[in-house]
């Protein structure tokens, strides 16, 4: 059953759709009206990850480093290092793709509480191609000692993730895709950094899922409902540290899981999971995600396809766990 | 302020002195980099002892100038410096690149006071310098930022979006110094990747640039003085220094960028050294 504080139209078939871009840039805005030591530090893409808000309104606050992402990262720490609170923006494939020595010596080793900010995340980036669809970030800040891992699942919980994060003393990364995805929450949906929700009650599996596949993990909880399966949603917006107690009660409970993500299952939240249960309470787990590939232009809705991030393979994973259990 | 005689001999014996320690210590440690260290002795004898605005019993202090060494293998140098102003005790320097120990083989934030920020993969100190010169000069600030670089270090293009940014946000708080001993692990720099000229290479980029001996205390203090002058861009100071500097036997030898140094080896340096 839906969670009572999550859009009550999410099951339409016209549901809004808003791109997380534009909760991060309603986020980063209100955070810079309330700490006036909030700096923005972008890379020649401040309107492509919606930036350009805050820079209207605080433009003494942007500082503007060109195609330059060593340059972003680097300078972010500087400008920490001397007590200013940073959001650090970029296509996630740049940065963190390109610069992620930098950041793990100048912002992880330094803890210097850097705000890392990776738009255009998943292969929904879509028509851009392989080069632009960051399919390993996760993996990559989530190894980092000290970095916090933020991945929201819409417009909503981006800006709260973004709100929250500028309170945060340690460095953080949030990534989120370009595409406009469904309005899942509302005001009154709790978030917290550290703690993962239950979106949808359930007691024969668990379907964990971040990003926009929460809500093809969604669509897959009320099919299979109608076929009288009942699977527990959960949405990981923070990827670490992960929200180990509302994980294991959930593997406990139901005791067959799979997840759900537009990253490479290696090193993602697949990974995390599997680390977390093989290690407490070992149960079946299946892992949509990328399988140890790249991929290619094509519209957003055609890739998810194409590669696997749908609901389809979301109930053919819930089926085979439930065969194992 | 010129440096007066007196003040040139009372620095030339501090340097000696950190020379001698940056030996001992590598001696101890077993390893470490002491062609770059003695190089640079004079320089940071000059930066703490003369130059920088700081306060060995405060670390911390918010008004301090910032120094950021990028080449953070060269640690010995700082490590030594900053015990004699005071940072710690002498004796901690024993303990160079042992478990526990606030002297780690690369400098690492928070482990050791008067550390600004970590550093060993080389390029990225003049980006985090620049950002902070950012701030400073965003909030007003009358604190410096000096930031170290090696030569070599010169080859990474981290380096070189640092410089355009420099003088693009017309960094004045803002003087880096490149230790310029034209040797680098495979070699001569101009072999192993050719810099050429690095005043005219920094002067297209838009700085403020000035050469000097990097171990004449008068043309060091010089430099820094007239850094301050330059308003509204960065300025390079190119210091032309001798690797190993002090010790005959490892000074322009490439072997001694890395090295260990045996009793035998100690004995005769620390001789040289007195």
């Amino acid at each position: 059953m839906l969670n009572k504080t999550l859009n009550p139209k999410l099951f339409n078939e016209d549901v809004e759709r808003i791109s997380m871009r534009d909760g991060f840039s309603e986020g980063l805005v209100r955070a810079g009206e309330e700490d006036e030591n909030l700096i923005a530090v972008c890379a020649d893409l401040v309107k492509s990850i919606k930036m350009d808000a805050f820079t209207q309104k605080f433009p003494d606050r942007l500082v503007e480093v060109g195609v330059a992402e060593q340059n972003l990262v680097t300078v972010a720490s500087g400008i920490a290092a001397a007590s200013k609170n940073v959001f650090a923006g970029s296509y996630a494939i740049f940065s963190p793709g390109r610069n992620w020595e930098q950041i793990r010596t100048t912002i992880c080793i330094n803890n210097q509480p850097v705000k890392l900010v990776g738009s255009h995340a998943g292969i929904g980036t879509g028509p851009d191609g392989v080069t632009h669809q960051a399919l390993e970030d996760l993996a990559l800040m989530r190894v980092l000692p000290n970095m916090v891992v933020l991945s929201p699942c819409d417009a909503e919980e981006t800006k709260k993730a973004t709100l929250a994060m500028a309170k945060l003393d340690m460095p953080c990364y949030i990534r989120f895709p370009r595409e406009e995805v469904p309005v899942i929450t509302t005001k009154d949906s709790p978030f917290e950094i550290g703690k993962a929700q239950v979106f949808w009650e359930g007691k024969d599996a668990t379907i964990i899922s971040t990003g926009e596949m929460v809500y093809q993990a969604l669509l897959a909880a009320k099919e299979l409902a109608e076929s009288k399966i009942s699977v527990r949603v959960i949405n990981v917006s923070t990827i670490k540290p992960l929200d180990t107690k509302c994980i294991l009660q959930a593997v406990e409970e139901t005791g067959a899981i799979v997840t759900a993500e537009d990253h490479q299952v290696a090193g993602g939240l697949g990974s995390a999971v599997s680390e977390l249960v093989s290690q407490n309470f070992p149960v079946p787990v299946k892992m949509v995600g990328i399988h140890d590939r790249f991929g290619e232009s094509g519209q957003p809705e055609e890739l998810m396809e194409k590669y696997g991030l749908t609901k389809e393979e979301i109930i053919k994973g819930v089926l085979t766990v439930l065969r194992m259990k | 302020m010129k440096l007066t005689a007196q003040k040139v001999e009372e620095l030339e014996k501090i340097a000696q002195e950190v020379r001698r320690e940056i030996v001992s210590m590598i001696y101890r440690a077993g390893s470490g980099h002491p062609g770059g260290s003695l190089g640079m002795a004079d320089i940071f004898t000059a930066l703490y002892f003369q130059i920088l605005n700081h306060n060995p019993k405060d670390p911390e202090y918010l008004e301090r100038d910032r120094l950021v060494l990028s080449n953070g293998h060269i640690c010995p140098v700082q490590y030594a410096a900053l015990a004699l102003a005071g940072y710690f005790p002498l004796e901690d320097l024993q303990d160079l690149r042992k478990i526990g120990s606030g002297l780690q083989g690369h400098p690492y934030r928070g482990f050791l006071p008067g550390i600004e920020t970590t550093s060993g993969p080389l390029g990225s100190g003049l980006s985090q310098a620049a950002g902070m010169a950012w701030a400073g000069k965003h909030d007003q600030k009358k604190w410096q930022v000096v930031c170290l670089m090696s030569d070599a270090e010169q080859d990474e293009g981290n380096v070189w979006e640092a410089v355009m940014f420099a003088t693009k946000y017309k960094l004045g708080n803002l003087t880096a110094v490149i230790d310029r001993n034209k040797i680098e692990v495979d070699g001569p720099t101009e072999k192993v990747m050719p810099l050429g000229s690095l005043k005219e290479k920094y002067q297209a980029f838009g700085w403020h640039v000035l050469e000097i001996d990097g171990h004449d205390f008068k043309e060091i203090a010089n430099a820094f003085e007239e850094s301050k002058d330059i308003k509204g861009k960065p300025v390079l100071i190119v210091a032309n220094t001798v690797l190993g500097k002090g010790v005959s036997f490892m000074e322009n030898k490439i072997e001694w960028h890395s090295h260990s140094i045996n009793k035998e080896e100690l004995d005769k340096a620390l001789k040289e050294l007195e």
